[in-house]
């Protein structure tokens, strides 16, 4: 079809180039097109100043970006250094010189964890495993439920029948069950818990960006593009992707917070991200059975997960208000 | 009406087909050879030969599935490599537990996540809904594992001698010993009889074993709470915000124009529209509270469906995983189903259309 339409003469070609351009600035001023997109996001940038909730989203993800990024230089010690030639004892007790601690004693802000290696440092290098892996997972997701989403809406018909019977079985397994199942499969590891949650959460992205096709489809710019000939292919690239991306990237936002979440709790039932790798979930399985004498080894680890999810919660919250405001208060 | 049902109903059966193949692949495709997980060294060459034989191992994968189907048609999930037993009888016997301390957490989830949502909406923007909306965030943003470690610290270490101390894991405190409701009454022991019996809370009530009961109680209170944060955050959340688009509606205002009280203005006139969402969102929290139970069960150490099925995984039980996973989506899909048609009783425009 599309194929057919490229064949065309090319005097043609051009005559409804420009036609189509007339109708694109007619057709501008009233909706969301493609063309309008930069105006979008630049009253987004402004909304999402204005909203409290958003700005403390951002300063809390700021500061883990600051971790990540400087790990080595804010880390006193190598995330993996055995400290007992120091005098330190497993499980020593958090040692702040300018809080009264013997001078004489190494100072570790947040104590030692059981294996004598300094738990803030550990900290500090485990955002970065906690955003990488998050971020990973959310792409990967992105890519194959967008994917999935555009062909499904925009051919309809039985493709649309068998991609989404497939997105409404995945749909009905309790993500972190599917999650495990995946994982057992593939083996334990960061990787193949990156692939195990990205595949779990790529029909949200497909019925997401699948609802939007079905929505564009119909407006009266893709019909104009239609009429005029333009290719099946040209029309969803660049009249009907670029449409999508509003929702997709609030989903998005919120997506990371979750995956922050899940990579958690999969490395913390020790199917994740494998010792001695500083990550939060498993730095915090190491110690569970220890919370009842050395409760801040537990304590710090989940605060950092929750900083991070509630980071990428507020923020998603406030593009979603300061992108489309009928979305949700 | 009718026509509804039974389309939502048959739209349902390829879901369950679907899912049926993909717990079968799943099972397949999990690494290392079930005759050897099984039997451990005993595995020689021809014991497995043998074994795959009598297991249907060795007929082509189509064939297995149809045995597979056959199976699961009549009941029978198979045999526990671990333990030995029918996989039904150990969901006869974990199941209950589940039901328990989801059914607890959604309880709690609801009767304090709904007020504090009517509360928040209703006075949008004062110090109560800031304060509320700063906890809902903070309760969507907590992992269920570490909540419930820090939970069995306040209240089994920090407030140990006090009155609030609470027992930290377990289902009961060690030596109680509940009997049966069917022993009691002196009923047929069979498999429902045993499965109402594991309800511990509900067969302790029913047959007045108040040490059973208040100990049951107690255990059950922290690992509800745990799991309870997170749908108890996301239905506050639900609950204001669609109370506020309720109260935004010409129809609220016409009942206030009238004078009528405002109590009865946002209680009966407002809610009750407001609620539809929420009824959605409480639904699909079930999935949710499946998820975290395998977490919370772990961390609580009680034998329900979600420790079985982890430590399935990690024993490499593949029956177990394959039954446990396969009940869990189907009754997924189940409650995805029920709550799509109080939907349909609630809103009388859905029924309509």
């Amino acid at each position: 079809m599309s194929d057919h339409q490229e064949e065309q003469p090319p005097e043609n070609m051009e005559a409804s180039d420009e036609i189509r351009d007339h109708v694109l600035i007619d057709l501008s001023g009233g909706d969301v097109s493609a063309t309008t997109t930069g105006g979008l996001w630049r009253t987004a940038g402004r909304e999402i100043i204005r909203k409290k909730s958003a700005i403390v989203g951002l300063a809390l993800l700021s500061v883990l970006m600051i971790l990540a990024i400087f790990a080595p230089v804010i880390a006193p010690y190598p995330p993996n250094e055995v400290l007992f030639d120091e005098g330190v004892a497993p499980r020593d007790p958090p040692c702040v010189h300018l809080l009264g601690c013997d001078p004489d004693t190494p100072q570790h802000i947040l104590g030692i964890d059981g294996n004598g290696r300094d738990y803030f440092s550990r900290l500090v290098y485990g955002s970065r495993i906690s955003l990488i892996a998050a971020f990973a997972a959310v792409l990967f997701a992105v890519f194959w439920g967008t994917l999935i989403g555009l062909l499904s809406g925009f051919f309809g018909g039985w493709t649309d029948n068998v991609l989404m019977r497939i997105m409404d079985v995945l749909l009905s397994f309790p993500s972190l069950l599917l999650a495990i199942a995946v994982v057992t499969v593939l083996g334990p590891g960061l990787i193949n818990a990156i692939l195990a949650i990205a595949i779990v959460t790529i029909p949200q992205y497909a019925r997401i960006v699948r609802s939007s096709v079905l929505s564009i489809r119909e407006q009266e710019y893709v019909s104009a593009d239609r009429a005029l000939g333009v290719s099946r292919w040209r029309i969803l690239a660049h009249r009907i992707f670029p449409n999508t991306l509003t929702p997709l990237i609030v989903l998005a936002t919120l997506g990371v917070a979750t995956a922050v979440l899940e990579i958690a709790s999969l490395s913390f039932l020790g199917l994740g991200v494998q010792p001695p790798t500083p990550e939060w979930g498993s730095m915090l399985a190491a110690e569970r059975n220890q919370v009842f004498t050395a409760p801040h080894l537990v304590f710090f680890a989940g605060l950092m997960i929750m900083w991070n999810v509630l980071g990428f919660n507020l923020l998603g919250d406030g593009l979603r208000d300061a992108i489309d405001p009928r979305l949700g208060k | 009406m009718g026509r509804f049902l039974l389309r939502r109903f048959i739209s349902s059966i390829p879901v369950i087909i679907g899912i049926l193949a993909l717990v079968f692949a799943l099972a397949r495709m999990i690494p290392g050879d079930p005759c050897r997980a099984a039997l451990g060294e005993r595995a020689t060459d021809e014991i497995c030969d043998a074994y795959n034989e009598r297991y249907g191992l060795n007929d082509p994968i189509y064939v297995q599935f149809g045995i597979y189907i056959k199976d699961i048609a009549s009941g029978d999930l198979g045999e526990s490599f671990r333990f030995g037993v029918p996989v039904t009888d150990l969901l006869i016997q974990r199941l209950p537990t589940t039901i328990e301390l989801a059914g607890a957490a959604l309880f709690i989830a609801v009767i304090v996540g709904v007020p504090l949502g009517i509360i928040s909406g209703y006075r949008h923007n004062s110090k109560t809904d800031v304060a509320t909306m700063i906890g809902a965030n903070i309760g969507v943003a907590m992992p269920v594992f570490w909540l419930g470690l820090m939970l069995q610290y306040i209240f089994a270490v920090f407030l140990r001698d006090t009155p609030l101390a609470l027992p930290p894991s377990g289902k009961l405190d060690a030596g109680l010993i509940p009997v049966p409701f069917y022993e009691m009454w002196h009923l047929p022991v069979n498999g429902l009889t045993e499965f109402l019996s594991e309800f511990t809370l509900m067969n302790a009530l029913v047959t007045f074993q108040w040490e059973v009961f208040s100990s049951a109680f107690l255990h059950l209170i922290l690992p509800a709470v745990a799991l309870a944060t997170i749908p108890m955050a996301i239905v506050a959340r639900m609950t204001r915000s669609s109370l506020l688009d309720v109260l935004g509606l010409d129809y609220i205002r016409t009942a206030r124009a009238k004078g009528l009280r405002e109590r009865t203005v946002v209680l009966k006139h407002a809610l009750r529209n407001a609620m539809l969402p929420v009824v959605t969102i409480i639904g699909l929290s079930f999935g949710l509270l499946l998820g975290g139970a395998i977490l919370t069960e772990t961390i609580f150490n009680l034998a329900g469906v979600g420790k079985t099925l982890f430590d399935a995984i990690t024993s490499r039980d593949y029956t177990v995983v394959q039954g446990f996973t396969l009940v869990v989506a189907v009754s997924f899909v189940i409650v995805n189903l029920l709550v799509d048609l109080l939907y349909t009783y609630l809103d009388p425009r859905v029924r309509v259309s």
